[in-house]
């Protein structure tokens, strides 16, 4: 099986630029969504480098837009980041089986589990999207496994 | 939604400024038509007449990375040698070159190739004698059609033993026309 290859970062950008300024523009309004468009793609050409295949490349960007918006919603408004949503990617089961699982998991957890194991990305490349270490992606996803795990036993 | 030319050029010109950048990317206007020239953190990387990016950028990331971005002041340097040498200005390039990903002897052929002077030409089979092939100017016409950085390497400058021009990637008006600038052909 061959992993889909990494497209040049040129296309990757030109894909996806029109969908992340949508979103941040829902979730900063105009003023601030220009910053925070240039920081996500900042962040993303940061690991991009290091990228291990092409997959659910729009899932990962989108992701660290919406944690770029969290972060430019925090320093103004300490609260109310869940108003940001988890990008959909259209037709991915993946996904649509994690969601509904993932509810109700803080922000960082949720995003860290369902790109580990719904986007089956490297601890790397979810650590750019959150804006942390690797570590802290896989601290991340890890706590959120076990919550979800003892609300299951829980039930 | 369409993204503001400011944003957008503010974004590159970032990207450039963090490093983070394996090769930027734009297109050069010039008498032959418009260029697309490419240079990487080790130097002018391509220039080819074919400007249609989805053609060159696979190419590119192929040996220098995938973070390949249109970005026109990664080759600010290489655009103002090239406008030089198209005024009439300039006669030698002070650009470093990027090689990676060539084969031992398409980059031999290349170094050798470099030292053909502004205004005159070889042969490719002196060319081939040159790098110690003299049976391979078959090989070296191979290397000069794939040259990846024309002009700046001056593949325009070797014809054939006869001195008919024989042929080139950017087509034979291009060839003439350089030959011309450089005062070979009147």
């Amino acid at each position: 099986m061959h992993a889909v290859s990494i497209p040049p970062f040129e296309r990757f950008y030109e894909e996806h630029r029109a969908e992340v300024m949508r979103l941040l523009r829902r979730t900063l309004g105009r003023e601030r969504s220009d910053d925070a468009f240039q920081e996500t793609f900042l962040r993303a050409l940061q690991a991009y480098g290091r990228l291990d295949h092409g997959e659910h490349l729009r899932a990962w960007v989108l992701t660290i837009a919406r944690n770029v918006a969290i972060d430019a919603l925090r320093r103004t408004r300490p609260t109310s980041p869940e108003l940001v949503e988890m990008p959909v990617e259209d037709g991915s089961p993946a996904y649509a089986e994690l969601a509904p699982l993932t509810d109700g998991l803080p922000p960082k957890e949720r995003a860290a589990v369902v790109l580990r194991y719904g986007y089956d990305l490297s601890y790397d490349q979810i650590a750019t999207a959150l804006g942390s270490s690797a570590e802290a992606a896989r601290q991340a996803a890890s706590t959120g496994v076990r919550r979800l795990r003892t609300r299951r036993t829980g039930q | 939604m369409t993204i503001s030319p400011d944003v957008d050029r503010r974004f590159r010109d970032a990207a450039l400024a963090l490093g983070l950048v394996d090769v930027g990317y734009d297109v050069v206007e010039s008498p032959l038509g418009p260029l697309f020239v490419a240079v990487s953190d080790e130097g002018l990387a391509s220039i080819s007449y074919d400007t249609r990016p989805e053609e060159q950028l696979d190419r590119l990331a192929a040996f220098a990375g995938p973070r390949v971005l249109r970005a026109p002041r990664k080759i600010d340097l290489a655009r103002r040698e090239l406008d030089e040498y198209f005024a009439g200005r300039r006669r030698v390039f002070d650009l470093s070159l990027d090689l990676r990903g060539l084969a031992p002897f398409t980059v031999s052929v290349l170094r050798e190739l470099a030292r053909v002077p502004f205004g005159e030409t070889t042969t490719y089979g002196a060319l081939a004698a040159r790098v110690g092939r003299p049976r391979a100017a078959r090989g070296v016409g191979t290397v000069m059609n794939r040259n990846r950085i024309p002009i700046v390497l001056p593949c325009h400058r070797v014809v054939g033993a006869t001195g008919n021009l024989v042929g080139y990637a950017g087509g034979l008006d291009r060839k003439t026309a350089l030959l011309e600038l450089e005062g070979v052909l009147l």
